[in-house]
């Protein structure tokens, strides 16, 4: 068994102290442990959070291996401060069976970065019409918990509440892509002033707030649990609110570039900012981000969403919708949520660990560190500034939207039940 | 000097007055027996048409040939916009080619900014109609034809539209004419006017440099032109509005609508022109109409740019519009 001591680490942003990694397990956390027969990491200060939970990743395997695979997208998992990921259904085929699941589950487990837990289409084909098995997935060896059309809306109210009712069966939850179709035909960027200037065709607020609404009062109904995906506007936070306020059992997730870019970059015609839902104003990204440190939305979720390079090197309207996110999330919540002032270090293992665990039931992850928990742990350098640069990213694609942008914070070192997957900031 | 011509919000006034200054230099070549100067003798340009607009090809391609250019006209009509790899492929094509300048029209917005300034190619580049973006060229040649008309030929030059009001009526929403002349005419002091039923202007107008209308009949009064603005069949059926009679009854101009009109203002229309819809045959006719004359003028206008941009001195920027409003 091995034995680690990571000496000197701010668990949590607090006090440094000692934590001593036997084997799979946290064995002790303390000031002064005794390094005798273990490997030392000297944390010098850094912060030590439980390993990221990421509830919304696209790692496009099986069907789109160029943009991502099960392999690369763990890798920029694990380079990026995390050791589970939830991987979106909306691949070739749709991960809408036992089969499905089952085969992008043992490869997160066979390359070891990372644990991957496959999120199941909640229709057939994503199109909306017919359930999937979700009881089968539910009992694959993916034990598949939480269910969504990621990329698509499950807009029939109808269809949409019998999955709600039907995953209460074995406490599964339906995350909604919450997007109007009708109202979003043609959709290319936020609808406000910077669409009408550029021409391009508006995706509005009203949009995603009406099926928010919409859901929350069909999880009311039903007496279900319904998770929000990559809430993105002022509207939205409000009806979440609300809802959470009437004890309707709702979570939300906002991603990392919704806290920080707004819908002025798509002046730049860049496709690298074209992403759903789109950018919206500096208005709803300081309102998502209020929302994130008072608690009405749940979690941060990457929405890694990897594009190959011809996808994004066209014009505007011919791209793909997508940015990737793992390797840059933690740097963008630290300047955005903590030196902001917003969130402190625990907060951010609330929202980037503990809590979308729980969301998803992830076995293991998002616990406390403290002795007797699996050895899942992040430690983060702080201090460090430097510009993103994507020829780094383990990520087979590049489409990142701060290529250039100067952020805060690195992740130097990742464990997964004891097992280190990046030392000093590189793969192991 | 700027290279490109890609929003008419980057014209200042001055580059604005200029290239209508030189577009009545070079209306007077279409008045010569050899309608012809040698002035791009020896530089290639390609009318790069994505789109399918034989009258806006016709016309670069009748002011590049006035002015001696060499003409290469490339039609990707049909080819695949959804991969995207056409405009990049194309614009290396022609780049190998050695060309001086492409003018390019593209049914998605931001095809012109992405092609001049993402390092595919290095000829000068000249929006001919991005999407629902913006007709630059489009909106200078309303321009000449309202200096021309409401401030004098001779008269007008070096002057701008200062006080003059302007109203453009139909489908905001959809029309880079529109956004293209509230830039242009806002620049050269024009007061502009859009009326539309609330369906067809867009969210997030208000920050737009002029008024907005839902009512025709209160603005003709006040108006020195009037513009109107194309209203696609297509539109009705997406519910825009109940049925073009009751849009033609609301927005549409007729006779009596035009004799409400001051004596001296004009009717504009930038073609082709839906008969019955959105004017009657009465008002298309009359000699207050310039339909005819805008076709006329777009070809001084085009060989006024593309004679700034590939041999002249100091027009157009390229910058987006945002910064001077
Ligand atoms: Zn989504």
């Amino acid at each position: 068994m091995t034995k680690i001591l990571i000496r000197g680490a701010k668990v949590l942003g607090g006090e440094p102290q000692d934590v001593l990694i036997d084997g799979e397990t946290i064995a002790e956390v303390g000031t002064g442990l005794s390094a005798e027969g273990a490997e030392v990491v000297e944390a010098d200060g850094r912060v030590l959070l439980p390993g990221l939970v990421d509830l919304h990743t696209h790692l496009r395997e099986p069907g789109r291996e160029d943009s991502e695979t099960v392999l690369t997208g763990t890798r920029a998992a694990a380079s990026g401060g995390y050791t589970a990921v939830f991987a979106m259904a909306n691949t070739f085929p749709v991960a809408d069976t036992a089969g499905v699941v089952e085969q992008v589950y043992r490869l997160g487990r066979e390359h070891g970065y990372c644990d991957v837990q496959p999120i199941g289409a909640v229709t057939v084909g994503l199109e909306g019409k017919k359930l999937a098995e979700l009881g089968a997935m539910h009992e694959s060896a993916a034990g598949v918990t939480v269910f969504s059309d990621d990329g698509k809306c499950v807009d029939d109210a109808v269809i949409m509440r019998r999955a709600l009712e039907y995953v209460k069966a074995f406490g599964g939850v339906v995350a909604q892509h919450a997007q109007e179709p009708r109202l979003t035909e043609g959709a290319q960027m936020n609808e406000g002033v910077v669409s009408a200037e550029l021409g391009l065709g508006g995706w509005p607020a009203v949009a995603e707030e009406s099926i928010i609404a919409r859901d929350v009062l069909l999880a009311e109904h039903v007496g279900s649990r319904v998770h929000i995906c990559h809430l993105s506007t002022a509207g939205s936070v409000e009806i979440v609110r609300w809802a959470k306020s009437r004890g309707i059992d709702v979570t939300a997730e906002v991603t990392p570039h919704h806290l920080l870019l707004t819908d002025e970059l798509v002046r730049s015609y860049n496709p690298v900012y074209k992403v759903n839902p789109p950018l919206r104003t500096e208005r709803d990204v300081l309102a998502l981000r209020e929302a994130l440190a008072d608690g009405t939305i749940d979690i941060v979720a990457t929405d890694h969403a990897p594009h190959p390079h011809e996808d994004k090197d066209c014009e505007w309207a011919a791209a793909a919708m997508g940015m990737v996110g793992l390797e840059t999330a933690l740097s963008v919540v630290q300047r955005t949520m903590v030196e902001t002032g917003l969130l402190d270090w625990a907060g951010v293992a609330d929202r980037m660990s503990l809590k979308p665990a729980a969301i998803g039931g992830a076995q293991g992850h998002g616990r406390p560190v403290s002795a007797g928990e699996p050895a899942n742990l992040t430690l983060v350098d702080t201090a460090y500034r430097g510009e993103v640069d994507p020829a780094g990213f383990a990520s087979r694609s590049r489409n990142t939207p701060y290529e250039g942008r100067e952020l805060p914070g690195r992740v130097t070192h990742t464990w997964l039940r004891g097992r280190a997957t990046l030392v000093d900031g590189k793969l192991a | 000097m700027q290279r490109h011509l890609i929003s008419a919000a980057d014209l200042t006034r001055d580059d604005a007055v200029l290239i209508l200054d030189t577009a009545e230099e070079m209306a007077r070549v279409a008045d010569r027996p050899i309608k012809k100067l040698p002035t791009l003798r020896g530089r290639t340009v390609v009318n790069l048409f994505f789109e399918d607009s034989t009258r806006t090809r016709i016309s670069f391609e009748a002011a590049e040939k006035r002015l001696s250019a060499d003409v290469i006209n490339f039609t990707a009509k049909g080819s695949s916009v959804s991969k995207g790899e056409s405009l990049k492929d194309t614009a290396q094509t022609l780049e190998a080619m050695g060309v001086d300048a492409v003018v390019i029209r593209h049914g998605a917005s931001g095809a012109p900014y992405r092609l001049a300034t993402s390092g595919w190619i290095d000829a000068a580049v000249i929006n001919a109609g991005d999407g629902t973006h913006q007709h630059p060229t489009q909106a200078l040649l309303d321009a000449f034809t309202m200096r021309r008309r409401l401030v004098g030929r001779d008269e007008g030059l070096g002057q701008d539209l200062s006080g003059k009001r302007i109203t453009l009526v139909g489908d905001i929403l959809h029309s880079r004419v529109a956004r293209s002349n509230v830039d242009l005419l806002h620049t050269l002091g024009a007061e502009v006017t859009l009326v539309s039923p609330p369906t067809l202007v867009p969210v997030g107008v208000e920050t737009w440099p002029c008024e907005v209308s839902y009512d025709l009949d209160r603005t003709l009064a006040k108006s020195d032109a009037v513009m109107l603005l194309r209203v696609q069949r297509e539109r009705m059926n997406a519910a825009f509005f109940p049925t073009e009679r009751e849009y033609s009854r609301r927005y549409g101009l007729d006779g009596d609508r035009m004799a409400k009109m001051p004596e001296h203002a004009i009717v504009m229309h930038p073609g082709p022109m839906v008969r019955g819809m959105e004017i009657t045959a009465e008002v298309a006719d009359s000699d207050r109409c310039t339909a005819v004359e805008q076709v006329a003028n777009g070809v001084s206008i085009r060989m006024a740019v593309l004679y700034l941009l590939l041999g002249g001195n100091e027009p157009a920027a390229t910058h987006t519009r945002t910064e001077e409003k």
